[in-house]
This record gives structure tokens, C-alpha cells and sequence, in this order.
């Protein structure tokens, strides 16, 4: 059911999701209703660029950048879209 | 690695407008064990010692939190302190400004029973002509951009309304619909004979909730609360014994969960004499079941032990006279007849179903308690 996420869409958390840094267990955590998500770090990197202002493209691109990798647009692309099925994100045409 | 609390229960207060007769407060709430509330700093004290401790979400609940006149301040301290509140209210009384004001506090979550889809019999299962208040409610969850989880305890005189709550949820614009069947604790085991849907009852609940999750998929997430007493193993309560959750109770007792209070064998401290983070580590309610090692047969040599946890202290406790033994409602349990003896009771007696129930108020809960 889950739609396909587009490249030139921005990304978004969704407004009943909040990005959150957890202090007792050292990590980021996007909390929803009577639910939450735990996050490694690059998680809660892609999460902090979906603010609304970053498309998927642009995502990739600056984690590649940032950690000196390649390839790894399928792994962000299963990641939100696997949020975006929870209803997490949301991906707006722009 | 010692566990931490993901999750916290504040129990407001146990005063209640609706009276509605599969509570799970406790059946004695109005005596003196839980009058003496917690004051506004009480509370805020606790919150922000819960999320010290590690706690992220918070549930608002009681009986009714809307009565709490200092609701504002409370759900203002929690999210000042980082956690994720929901509201879990009848929305009876409710009004439009008073929601913009907890809006504007900072609550997340708002989350409003309803007991039937339509007005008649969801006003006589709440005692309490509440219905026309919950469906403006609803709309003003929505349109203050709040999430929405529309919550329905399902039992033997509503499930046949499986599909028209879901689509009154899918009307609303809701997020989320609980099908929460009735779980026996408090009022509701008082009340079970009256309250417990037959076989063919639950099947057909659930034909139509795989039917109707097929049709919305993601627009509305539909959850399904299993009925315990009609599965072959027991429910992962609480995810185990003081592994993740809390409850806080109006006059400040903390249970491991919101049915435990029932459970004589215990101790349980208050906030009012301890820190929160002594309670979850070493009080006697909350070490007496944590991990695996109070475990009896068949719960101790089976591989299902790290997966149910051994089921239900409560219901351990409320049916077979022991909180340390296997969940009844596990078919391997010894005790598992006493579950199949009620059940069977049901098949037997719902065709005519003579069944009444006692209604959750102040004097029967007075009544109950002067017989002992």
C-alpha cells in the first residue's frame, strides 16, 4: 500500500511525529501515538533533513557527502518509505 | 542491563462522568485508598522523574482527566519536560476552547472512547448521555490538527458494529481506531457474564476487520486488541512484568500496570514517600515478577516464556488465587479450566442473555466495598 517515494518530492515529518534526542538511552527516537521508533545515527540524520525543505535527492546526496559513501539512495529510499507506511513522513509534491 | 520505562499511566483522578460497565479501574476507586488526590506539583514531580528515568510517552487517563482543572498545567510540565502526551478522555463536557488551550500547552495526542456507533446505545453502555459531546469533540480534534484515535472496548452489545465504528472513524478522519475487546479486570470482571461475546461474535468481528484493513490500508490504521480468554496463549501483558510501563494512581500509588492494585499479595509504594526511580528498581511490587525467575511450570522450561512472559499476574491473581502462577487463559495452564467453565457459561446462557451489568459509579463501587 505504500506509495512510491518520489525523487523531486521534499520530505516531511509527519505532524503527529516528533524528532527526539533520548537522554537515558543515548539516541534519537521519532515518537508518535503509543508508539516510537529508535534511531542509529544516520537515521536521525536523514529524519533531521526531513524538515520539509530537502527532497529525497537532495538527501542522498548529502549523506553521501557527509560520510563519504556512494550507493545509498535504496537504503533511504526503504527507510522513509517504510516510515511513510506508519504514516511517519509524508512526501509533498513541490 | 536493568530495564527502564518507556511508558507512564497517570491515573488523574478516578471520578467519572460516564459510569460505563467494562471499566478497568479498580471496583472500590471511590473509597479511601484513592480519594486523597495528587496536588499539581505532585504530578509535575513525577513527570519529571519519569523522564529521567527514561520514560518518553505519557498517557492522561483516569476515570475522566478533563476533570482536573489543572489539566493545562499538567500537560504544559510534560511537554516541557520532552514526553509525548495523549489524551485519553470521553470528551464529555468537552469544549472547543478548552481543547485549543491543551493544544496550545503542548498535548500530542488526543484519544476519545466511543461505546457504541450510534447514539442510543452508545448512551446506554456509558450510562451517560455523552454521544453528540464525543462526535463535536472529534471534529475539533481534527480541526486543531491534532492526531485522532477513536477508542471503542468492544463487547457482547456492540460487536456487531464492528463496521460501522470503523467507518464512523474513517468519516472523522481519525488516525487510528482501537477495537480494544474487553479485557476482565475491575468493573469488567465484575461484570463478565454480561459483558463476554460469544464464539461467533468475535469471529465475525474479525472477518470484518481484515476485511475493511484490506479496503483503508494505510488511511486508518485499525488495531485489533485480542480477546485473551478466547486464545490458546496468553497476551505479552504489558510487554512483561515492570519491563517498560508504569501506572501513577490518583492518590499516588504506582502499580506495573493499571489492573495491579487488585492484586493483595503485593506492596506498592506511593510517590508521596518515594522517588519515583527507587519504586521502579526496588519496590516490592515492581521486583516481584521483573524477569523470569518467579516462574512456575509449565511457564519455567517452555520456549514461549520470552514471549508472553507468563501472561497476566492480574489474571493469575483475579481467577486463580495466585499472582505467581501461568496466566489461566494459557491452554497449558492447570488452571485453564476455570477460563474454558466461563467461556462455556456464555456459549450456553447469550442466546437468551439474561445478562446485567452493575454500571461504574460512585455509590455501587460503596456498595460493593460495604459488602466486603
Amino acid at each position: 500500500m505504500t506509495s512510491p517515494a518520489p525523487d523531486a518530492a521534499t520530505v516531511r515529518v509527519a505532524p503527529k511525529a516528533r524528532l527526539q534526542w533520548d537522554e537515558v538511552r543515548q539516541r534519537h527516537v521519532l515518537l508518535y501515538p503509543e508508539g516510537l521508533v529508535a534511531l542509529n545515527e544516520t537515521g536521525a540524520d536523514i529524519l533531521a533533513m526531513c524538515d520539509g525543505t530537502h527532497t529525497l535527492a537532495g538527501i542522498v546526496t548529502s549523506l553521501q557527502q557527509r560520510y563519504g559513501v556512494e550507493g545509498v539512495q535504496q537504503d533511504v529510499t526503504g527507510f522513509l518509505e517504510a516510515l511513510a507506511a506508519k504514516g511517519l513522513i509524508l512526501f509533498e509534491r513541490g | 542491563m536493568m530495564s527502564q520505562p518507556l511508558w507512564l499511566l497517570a491515573e488523574l483522578t478516578y471520578r467519572c462522568p460516564l459510569q460505563c460497565p467494562y471499566c478497568s479501574n479498580p471496583l472500590e476507586f471511590a473509597g479511601g485508598r484513592f480519594r486523597n488526590e495528587l496536588g499539581t506539583e505532585d504530578w509535575c514531580r513525577v513527570f519529571r522523574e519519569a523522564k529521567a528515568l527514561g520514560v518518553l510517552q505519557l498517557g492522561l487517563s483516569g476515570g475522566e482527566p478533563l476533570l482536573r482543572a489543572d489539566l493545562e498545567q499538567l500537560v504544559a510540565a510534560a511537554h516541557e519536560v520532552g514526553l509525548y502526551s495523549s489524551l485519553i478522555t470521553s470528551a464529555y463536557r468537552l469544549t472547543k476552547d478548552r481543547l485549543a488551550a491543551l493544544r496550545r500547552a503542548g498535548l500530542d495526542h488526543v484519544q476519545i472512547s466511543v461505546q457504541a456507533a450510534d447514539e442510543e446505545l452508545s448512551n446506554y453502555i456509558a450510562g451517560t448521555a455523552s454521544y453528540r459531546d464525543k462526535l463535536a469533540a472529534y471534529r475539533w480534534t481534527k480541526e486543531l490538527g491534532f492526531p485522532l484515535t477513536v477508542n471503542v472496548v468492544l463487547h457482547r452489545k456492540n460487536l456487531h458494529q464492528v463496521r460501522d465504528l470503523i467507518l464512523l472513524a474513517e468519516s472523522l478522519g481519525a488516525e487510528r481506531i482501537e477495537l480494544a475487546n474487553t479485557q476482565f479486570y475491575g468493573w469488567a470482571f465484575h461484570n463478565r457474564d454480561a459483558l463476554m461475546p460469544t464464539r461467533a461474535q468475535l469471529d465475525e468481528g474479525w472477518r470484518v476487520v481484515q476485511e475493511e484493513r484490506a479496503r483503508l490500508g494505510t488511511k486508518l490504521e485499525i488495531v485489533w486488541v485480542l480477546p485473551d480468554y478466547h486464545e490458546r496463549y496468553p497476551k505479552p501483558c504489558m510487554g512483561g512484568w515492570a519491563r517498560s510501563y508504569m501506572t501513577v494512581t490518583p492518590a499516588g500509588e504506582v502499580w506495573p500496570c493499571h489492573a495491579a492494585g487488585r492484586i493483595t499479595t503485593l506492596k506498592f509504594a506511593n510517590v508521596r514517600e518515594h522517588p519515583l526511580e527507587w519504586i521502579w528498581h526496588h519496590s516490592d511490587a515492581f521486583t516481584a515478577f521483573r524477569g523470569d525467575a518467579w516462574m512456575p511450570e509449565p511457564c519455567r522450561s517452555c520456549p514461549r516464556k520470552t514471549v508472553d512472559f507468563g501472561g497476566c499476574r492480574c489474571q493469575a491473581f483475579l481467577i486463580a488465587g495466585d499472582a505467581g502462577v501461568t496466566d489461566p487463559v494459557c491452554s497449558l495452564s492447570p488452571h485453564r479450566h476455570l477460563v474454558d467453565d466461563a467461556v462455556a457459561e456464555v456459549e450456553r446462557t447469550a442466546a437468551v442473555d439474561a445478562g446485567e451489568w452493575l454500571y461504574r459509579a460512585a455509590p455501587n463501587s460503596r456498595a460493593l466495598a460495604a459488602k466486603g
